[in-house]
């Protein structure tokens, strides 16, 4: 039931993107993200809508499960249409209301181009945590983000919090399955009644869920230990991450759509 | 109140990648007071079944009837199914939530609508019939023993009264004594309330001592279904599926074998017993 949410979750299937370093994914991602805020006319949109169908297709994701994970945010998507469509400035289109309520010719360019740029934005990103290992993304970004180490950030432990928490999010989501169903066998009602009941309904849920929460962050804290875990300093990768062809290929191709998007830009 | 399964798969994580049949076209039929053994290896989907029986996973494909009536039929009430077929789940001490122990096990009775006297008189006999002393009713169910959980988890569901109980491993990582006592308490329940029991279990020996019917799961398949004794008379097949017989099974045919004229079929350390001295009697 809660298992059903697909966004942010990996898919395990072995494509060319799949097998791309993670810092290629991430710093690629990030550029298409801040590519899409300069973009101004059409051309661009088609442009990166066309970066977007390939690697898509290069990723063998299914189109219809991207989709998916997308209803999640539809309703943010909406709210953005709709502020932009009445509440711009300009030459007005339609009115209604005498005058009061319009839509302008100006909101109604900027709600469209805003409802593509956030598609584009969720899309995109969803593609990099859907190609990529919750590990091999806390480990891009531990090596992405090194340089920080000069002022003394964690980076390290930050990355290590990171990719716990990541690992936890399914383990609890599988926890929280199991003890609403036992409750349920127990003739516990997680669904009906009115707000208070519902609330009142998810003790039985809730407390076991954070006891087994704390009770395996022990467990966790104590096998680290057991290995001897004591932190970033000096520690070295079993899987050490090193470009190949591919990531440099894939490092140019996104340089060609930056070019291309630039160039695009001046028509 | 017979329990039917009429061709029931299901699939886990259907249209992903990971999609997995964890059930394949099981039918099966469980009368009245029977008490019913699942053996399988790990994965082979006994927990699945199980949840099935009472409603709290929907077959994909198929049906699962309880005293005639589907259960995922339009109208059908399943709380009370719930009531009458009680699930103890795989370390149902992690279930455990109430501030002590004697009112997390009303807690089932107070669902179905019993006024405090009644499920404090349920809770009350829960807890005696699994043999948990007064003076932990009053503790938290934090602080007991884990062998102490197990039993008022367990509680918790019998104080529901259901008249068909299923027992996910029950005495999973339990000490000898306490897994004994649990089955043996079981047995008596079974004996004298004419309750349906459902015992899934890795413990051969376990299964050969107290139930009257073994259910093999294999891939999601039931692959053997019988008596105890034509069950473990299937040696080779169970092997193959990385199960074994009781180990008293593999003496007497060692016996046999060193030339003792022993009966092989037989399943408990009682009857090896019996039957050994029988052998060694007859040799003079
Ligand atoms: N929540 C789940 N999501 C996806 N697959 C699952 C889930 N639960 C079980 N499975 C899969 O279904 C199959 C059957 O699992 P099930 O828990 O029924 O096995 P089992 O016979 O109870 O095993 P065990 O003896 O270890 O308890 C397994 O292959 C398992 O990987
Ligand atoms: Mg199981």
């Amino acid at each position: 039931m809660i298992r059903d949410i697909t966004l942010g979750q990996y898919y395990q299937i072995d494509s060319v993107i799949h097998r791309l370093d993670p810092r290629v994914k991430l710093g690629g991602t990030l550029l298409f993200i801040i590519s899409l805020f300069f973009f101004q006319n059409v051309w661009c949109y088609l442009l990166a809508a066309l970066f977007l169908a390939v690697v898509i297709k290069l990723s063998r994701v299914p189109f219809k499960y991207i989709v998916k994970g997308m209803k999640a945010i539809l309703f943010l998507l909406i709210l953005t249409v709709i502020f932009n469509l009445f509440l711009t400035p300009g030459t007005p289109l339609v009115t209604f209301f005498g005058g009061k309520v319009r839509i302008t010719e100006e909101g109604l360019k900027l709600a469209v181009f805003m409802a593509i740029r956030l598609a584009f934005l969720i899309i995109g990103s969803s593609i990099m945590t859907l190609t990529t290992t919750p590990n091999n993304l806390t480990d891009g970004m531990e090596r992405l983000l090194r340089p920080l180490r000069v002022f003394r950030v964690p980076v390290h432990e930050g990355a290590m919090m990171m990719s716990i928490a990541l690992r936890f999010i399914p383990i609890l989501l599988e926890e929280t399955d199991k003890i609403m169903k036992a409750q349920t066998a127990r003739g516990a009602d997680f669904e009906s009644g009115n707000l208070i009941q519902r609330a009142k309904a998810m003790v039985p849920l809730l407390v076991p869920l954070i006891i087994s929460a704390f009770r395996r962050a022990n467990d966790l804290a104590m096998a680290m230990e057991a290995r001897c875990y004591r932190g970033g300093e000096n520690r070295t990768k079993m899987k050490p991450l090193i470009y190949r062809t591919e990531d440099y290929l894939a490092y140019f191709c996104v340089a060609l759509y930056l070019g291309a998007g630039v160039f695009l830009g001046r028509l | 109140m017979p329990i039917v399964l009429d061709h029931v798969s299901y699939v886990y994580e259907a249209d992903t990648p990971l999609a997995r049949k964890a059930l394949d076209d099981i039918c099966l039929e469980i009368p009245d007071g029977q008490f019913v053994g699942v053996i399988g290896h790990t994965g082979s989907g006994k927990s699945t079944l199980m949840q099935h029986l009472n409603g709290l996973m929907k077959a994909t494909s198929g049906h699962v009837y309880f005293n005639g009536e589907d259960i995922d039929g339009e109208k059908y009430d399943k709380k009370k199914l719930r009531s009458r077929v009680g699930l103890v789940f795989q370390y149902p001490e992690h279930q455990l939530f109430e501030i002590d122990v004697f009112t997390d096990v009303c807690f089932g009775p107070k669902n179905l609508g019993l006024t405090q006297e009644e499920a404090e008189a349920r809770a009350r006999e829960a807890l005696e019939l699994v043999g948990l002393p007064e003076e932990v009713y009053r503790q938290s169910p934090f602080e007991i023993s884990g062998g102490q959980k197990r039993r008022a988890a367990i509680a918790g569901v019998l104080a529901m009264k259901p008249q068909v109980l299923i027992l996910d491993e029950p005495t999973a990582g339990l000490d000898p004594k306490g897994r004994d006592e649990i089955l043996q308490q079981i047995k008596r329940l079974q004996t004298q309330t004419g309750l349906t029991i459902l015992l899934v279990s890795h413990s051969m020996e376990d299964v050969a001592e107290y139930v009257d019917r073994i259910l093999v799961m294999n891939d999601g398949r039931i692959m053997l279904d019988g008596t105890p004794k034509e069950v473990f008379g299937h040696v080779e097949e169970l092997e193959r599926v990385g199960l074994a017989a009781p180990q008293v099974t593999y003496i007497m045919r060692a016996l046999k074998k060193k030339g003792l004229e022993v009966d092989v079929d037989v399943i408990t350390i009682r009857e090896a017993t019996e039957e050994i001295l029988k052998a060694l009697q007859d040799r003079g």
